[in-house]
């Protein structure tokens, strides 16, 4: 038998037949729907008479639209949502979650947050499993070794009635990380590093493996940081092969596999890894230890730099299409060529996203935030990715550290990381974000972004500029 | 499901540009509108009304001889850009069920086929005299299971691929043509896997 990668051996099982012309019918076994994009999908059920398949199969959520604070002191939001187009949006996707019987994470109650955070806290996420969602961060559940993208309206429709969808393989990348990374060097330092090297189309039409001592050193959340951002190099999936992390993380959560099951699904998960000397069609090798925090300062997220550097100078570069885009980015970011990173003053900070919104990003943010203060004039939100995280962070006392510093703390949704709720940036305002896009206008119309890690964002938040923690923390 | 595409006959909207994209078809900050029906008022929204909500009279499709025709004729490169759906919703809620171009963004084209709408690509000069014969209200005839097109006394042949026009002649979207000639492989695929991951189906004997 020829030696096979992870990515192939997860397609191969879920095949269920090969389509004229290249393509694939691949077996879905999960999908998570939340109230932005899954409207439409429902209306063509309805329309063609249909029923889901499998609703088991299912979750949903409403997570894009909702506000993140509430008028009501307990912190509910239903009946409270003054925007007519979320509260329409949230009442029919709750119409379709009861006509269609899926299971749904309701506003409010103990399990609603992100699709891409609470796809792995409740177990619904599982190794060796497909999982799609109308979300192109979906990439985030393959930290688990599940085969996880993004799809569309139609394709939400067709996985609900078929339970199948039609694919085009993709190539194959490894990026091998090894090294021991410095203490204040995260894994969204090391994905921003892999996207400015390699690029925001760089790993287009492939599927990401990630390998090596750094990735089995890291935690669930690590992984997932990893795969999340792989979509902004271009890669609709990203890879790890489980482990022993990550079995010790699904084990007893409300969906994972129980009893005799559980045991006989942690044995096959264990052959759940690329095969030795299986072939991929591109392989990049990092040493993690030579990396330093990296901040984005364009409008690209491969447009990042290490926290120590100048802005780059586009009259030193040749003329072209990489000194336009430069150019562009600057003006639109309103930055000078040449000046230091450290020497950017912020309006905003942003700490939550399916990103960075777990409890180890909050515990890094509150780390930083302990004993210190907010600066005068900037607004920072620390938004949990769940219901669940919040509470998790409210019992080790993470939320009292935090609002002490002079930070927001909010309830569960995707917030500033998406101009489709209340949290959003005016026109100029600039803002260090722990999110994954700092497109134009996409915290809102004319806002600036800065990605960069939980601890980054926190320490920005209190130096009222973009600071290195490295010196911060000291 | 959509109406079955089997013939078509009616005028052609010209459309004499290149490159006209999703966002010109279906403009983003329309994309929060939940529904699916009901689009069509926002097609090219921003060429067909000003910034008052008033029709611009000179627009193609604001004018007595085109507002219904079931046709466009179109430049190279149609429906390019972001890969939204409600580009191709918008352009079905006009009551356009077939569009002529010498070229389409991929993922439009396929969007098209998805939800009733027939797609043909015939090579730039063709276009172009079609184009003449939109502009002087010419009768456009298509005869989907010939794979012919009919202007005036002339023919013209084109292309599509067969499980496409199956879907198109009856009426099949995606997950019909799936059901349709997928569903004993489904099956089969379901038993075999649980089988072998009997975990994956705890849910659904549970509920
Ligand atoms: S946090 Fe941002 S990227 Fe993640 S699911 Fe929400 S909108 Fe998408």
């Amino acid at each position: 038998m020829t030696a096979t990668t992870l990515y192939e051996k997860l397609w191969n099982a879920h095949a269920v037949a090969e389509l004229p012309g290249g393509e694939t019918l691949l077996y879905i076994d999960r999908q998570i729907l939340h109230e932005v994009s899954s409207p439409q999908a429902f209306v063509a059920m309805r329309d063609a008479g249909r029923q889901l398949r499998r609703p088991q199969t299912h979750i949903a959520v409403v997570d894009h639209a909702v506000p993140t604070r509430s008028p009501r002191a307990d912190g509910i939001r239903h009946g409270t949502i003054e925007d007519a187009q979320a509260a329409s949006q949230i009442a029919e996707l709750e119409t379709n979650v009861r006509d269609f019987a899926v299971p749904y994470a309701e506003l409010d109650g103990a399990e609603q947050g992100i699709v891409h955070v609470i796809g792995p806290e409740s177990g619904f996420t599982l190794p060796g499993t497909t999982i799609v969602c109308g979300d192109s961060h979906t990439t985030t559940h393959g930290a688990f070794g599940a085969l996880a993208f993004g799809i569309g309206a139609s394709e939400q429709g067709t996985v609900m009635a078929a339970q199948c969808l039609r694919q085009k393989r993709a190539k194959t990348m490894r990026i091998e990380l090894s090294g021991t990374r410095h203490p204040l060097v995260f894994a969204k330092d090391i994905a921003l590093a892999i996207i400015a090297r390699i690029g925001a189309d760089g790993a287009a039409g492939h599927a990401v493996e990630f390998t090596g001592p750094a990735v089995r050193a890291m935690s669930m959340a690590e992984r997932m940081t990893l795969c999340n951002m792989m979509i902004e190099a271009g890669s609709r999936v990203g890879l790890v092969a489980p482990d022993d992390v990550t079995f010790a993380f699904l084990k007893g959560r409300r969906l994972a596999p129980k009893g005799a099951l559980w045991d006989q699904a942690v044995a096959a998960w264990r052959d759940l890894a690329s095969d030795e000397g299986a072939n991929y069609d591109r392989v990049i090798e990092i040493d993690v230890a030579s990396l330093v925090p990296q901040v984005s300062w364009g409008t690209t997220p491969d447009q990042t730099l290490p926290v120590d550097a100048a802005l780059p100078d586009p009259a030193t570069l040749e003329e072209g299409p990489a000194r336009r885009q430069a150019e562009k980015a600057l003006a639109y970011m309103g930055l000078t060529p040449g000046q230091s990173l450290t020497d950017i003053a912020i309006t905003h900070a942003f700490i939550g996203s399916c990103t960075n919104g777990r409890i180890e990003d909050i515990r890094a943010a509150a780390a930083i935030a302990r004993g210190r203060k907010v600066a005068p004039g900037i607004k920072a939100i620390v938004v949990p990715g769940s219901a669940a995280t919040r509470a998790a962070a409210e019992a080790e006392g993470l939320d009292r550290i935090l609002i002490e510093a002079g930070f927001e703390w909010r309830l569960a949704g995707c917030s500033m990381c998406v101009a489709m709720n209340d949290d959003r940036l005016k026109p100029g305002e600039r803002c260090a974000s722990t999110s994954n896009r700092n497109f134009e206008g996409r915290q809102g119309p004319g806002g600036r972004t800065h990605l960069m890690s939980p601890a980054m964002a926190a320490a920005a938040a209190i130096a009222g500029h973009i600071a290195d923690i490295r010196e911060f923390a000291a | 499901m959509s109406e079955p595409f089997t013939t078509l006959s009616g005028k052609a909207a010209p459309m004499p540009e290149e490159n006209i994209d999703t966002d010109i078809i279906f403009p983003a900050r329309f994309l929060l509108i939940t529904a699916k029906a009901g689009l069509g008022r926002y097609a090219f929204h921003d060429r067909r009304f000003d910034a008052n909500g008033a029709e611009i009279p000179d627009y193609v499709l604001n004018q007595a001889s085109f507002n219904a025709a079931p046709f466009i004729v179109a430049g190279a490169n149609f429906g390019s850009g972001s890969s939204r759906e409600q580009a191709v919703w918008a352009i079905a809620g006009l009551g356009v069920r077939c569009i002529i171009a010498a070229g389409f963004g991929e993922i439009f084209h396929s969007n098209c086929q998805r939800n009733g709408i027939l797609p043909i690509t015939l090579p730039a000069q063709t276009v172009a005299e079609l184009m003449v014969a939109a502009q002087t209200e010419q009768t456009f005839a298509v005869d989907l299971e010939a794979q012919s097109l009919t202007v005036g006394n002339r023919a013209f042949a084109f292309d599509i691929a067969p499980e496409r026009k199956l879907a198109l002649l009856n009426g099949w979207d995606e997950t019909s043509v799936l059901l349709h000639q997928y569903a004993g492989a489904i099956d089969e695929f379901e038993t075999r896997q649980k089988a072998s991951a009997p975990w994956l189906y705890a849910e659904d004997d549970a509920s």
